[in-house]
């Protein structure tokens, strides 16, 4: 099957590496300057401005506002801080919520809380078969009693990008303030928060290089919002808790970094992914590409393969020194397939076959042409021994959706 | 969250595969679920003379059906019978409780086949029949 085995990392969605450089931004702030920033010495001083620095390279990327950015602790607490902060903060404005189906759990279970617990109603939006929202459809969503519209800027499973611009003008337009998870798109994507037409974003350091323990939520000034944690009064009353100053350093270290070279790396990006994608459709036949065709993130290849289940497609990778990740009902820790996958229309028994390779700064071509070398075989393997496997079963099932051809088998 | 057991079946699968004309046929579970699994059996003087199956699952599907086949093959029918998910997960060193219900598709799978083959041979169903 493989005559050399690799060690190869495709799951960056999931988390990726510290980059050195961010690693060496850190460490003076563990042993030497540990102060902590609200302390009225110098070492507490020099703590705070370490953090105040870190804040302005942040909004800086962003094009915002230092006072207009709050340390969290990663992305799931930024999309908490957003929607439950907002949404208490607005209960005499209204109790409706507008998002989407295919939100991660940070944005979706913080609905479903707030609707069981607090008497919240949410709309979850449709998508097509891309994954993509209609901007029509949030315009049509929103009455006079919605607080809050949420949509996710870039989609973990398939990478499809959402058009979060036009979504944050009508929700401007309807005076309704617009929140958009930016966890995945950070090192791929703009940011710019003016050219976005968002009123909150969040993002996850550990995502774009930066360790796990650090996220940020984007707050525009003048936005309607009460912290979720409460305490000491941190991060201008909207999170409390002594800031993470080494962790926080890192990730504004990380997230300059990242946006710095980002044109050159996102086309890089590209053509590895779109060789991948290429690849995996030419050489293997029943394959389906989840997600946007084009307008999906430069690092994200995802597929559903007929007959072959996404854990034990991902165990084999394990195997060959691939890492990826499978949305199957058995690769996650729930017992039912992927929302995201049953939103998009994608037949159930096709969705349980999928796989999702996201690429990273230290991915080569070499690392490419491994994996399209390894994976044909194992999918042969499993649909071997598959009771389901028929070729062109999948034509039937998808309507002769984008597909592979591949090799007769 | 595998033990080495676990793992060991998933990657060499035995008794993969398909019978022609097999004396019993089993098929139990829903590839909506995501998982599916066949199994075939051939009788001979009582017992399992061989046995085959084919699984869409996961890597606990597979394991669990590799080593439901081991355990069977060359058993007298009414042993075979008497195969429980849990004495499969044990054989297997544990699995989570999460994937005990792909053992359950293993056991079940096989009883089906031993009930499809006591349907052509009423006469070799055992007097105290497991379910």
């Amino acid at each position: 099957m493989s005559s050399d085995s690799r060690s190869v990392y495709m799951d960056h969605a999931a988390t990726t590496s510290v980059d050195p450089r961010v690693l060496e931004a850190m460490m003076p702030y563990f042993v030497q300057g540990y102060g902590n920033p609200s302390s009225l010495y110098r070492l507490g001083r020099a703590a705070g401005k370490a953090m105040d620095a870190a804040r302005v390279k942040v909004a800086e990327v962003l094009g915002a506002r230092p006072t207009e950015i709050v340390f969290t602790s990663c992305g799931t607490e930024s999309d908490n801080l957003a929607l439950r902060g907002t949404a208490l903060a607005s209960r005499s404005r209204g109790n409706h919520i507008v998002t989407t189906s295919v939100e991660h759990h940070a944005v979706g279970n913080t609905c479903a809380q707030l609707s069981r617990e607090f008497g919240f109603e949410v709309t979850y939006l449709p998508v097509d078969s891309a994954g993509t929202v209609n901007p029509d459809d949030v315009g049509r969503a929103i009455t006079g009693r919605t607080v809050l519209v949420s949509v996710m800027y870039a989609n973990n499973e398939v990478g499809t990008i959402e058009p979060i611009a036009e979504i944050g003008k009508i929700a401007r337009e309807r005076g309704v303030p617009f929140h958009t998870d930016a966890v995945q798109a950070a090192g791929s994507v703009s940011l710019r928060v003016n050219d976005l037409n968002v009123d909150m974003l969040s993002l996850s350091g550990h995502k774009f290089y930066a360790p796990k323990g650090v996220g940020v939520l984007y707050v525009r000034e003048g936005t309607l919002l009460q912290p979720v944690q409460t305490g000491g009064g941190q991060e201008r009353l909207m999170r409390a808790g002594t800031e993470n100053v080494p962790y926080i350093v890192g990730l504004a270290a990380a997230l300059e970094l990242a946006h710095a070279g980002l044109s050159a790396e996102v086309e890089r990006l590209c053509s590895l992914r779109d060789k991948l994608i290429g690849g995996i459709l030419g050489s293997i036949p029943d394959v389906h590409l989840t997600g946007h065709p084009t307008l999906r993130l430069p690092n994200s290849a995802s597929f559903a393969f007929w007959g072959a289940e996404g854990e034990s497609l991902v165990l084999h990778l394990d195997l060959a020194g691939v890492a990826a990740s499978s949305g199957s009902a058995c690769a996650s820790r729930e017992e039912g397939p992927s929302h995201v996958l049953e939103a998009m229309g994608l037949d159930a028994t096709l969705a349980q076959g999928s796989l999702r390779l996201t690429l990273g700064r230290e991915n080569t071509e070499q690392d490419v042409e491994y994996v399209l070398s390894v994976l044909p075989g194992i999918v042969r393997k499993l649909r071997a021994m598959s009771p389901i496997y028929v070729p062109d079963a999948l034509r039937q099932v998808t309507g002769g959706s984008v597909r592979g051809t591949g090799a007769a088998e | 969250m595998y033990t080495d057991l676990v793992i060991e079946h998933f990657y060499n699968p035995r008794n993969v595969g398909i019978i022609e004309n097999p004396d019993g046929y089993g098929k139990v579970g829903s590839p909506v679920c995501g998982d599916l699994m066949e199994v075939y059996v051939k009788v001979s003087n009582g017992h399992i003379a061989d046995v085959k199956f084919r699984t869409f699952g996961c890597g606990a599907a597979i394991a669990s059906a590799s080593m439901a086949s081991e355990m069977v093959k060359g058993q007298p029918l009414e042993v075979a019978g008497h195969l429980t998910d849990e004495q499969v997960a044990v054989a297997l060193g544990g699995l989570p409780e999460a994937k005990m219900h792909c053992s359950n598709l293993a056991a079940t799978a096989l009883h089906a086949a031993l009930e499809n083959y006591y349907e052509e041979h009423p006469e070799a169903r055992p007097s105290e029949q497991a379910e």
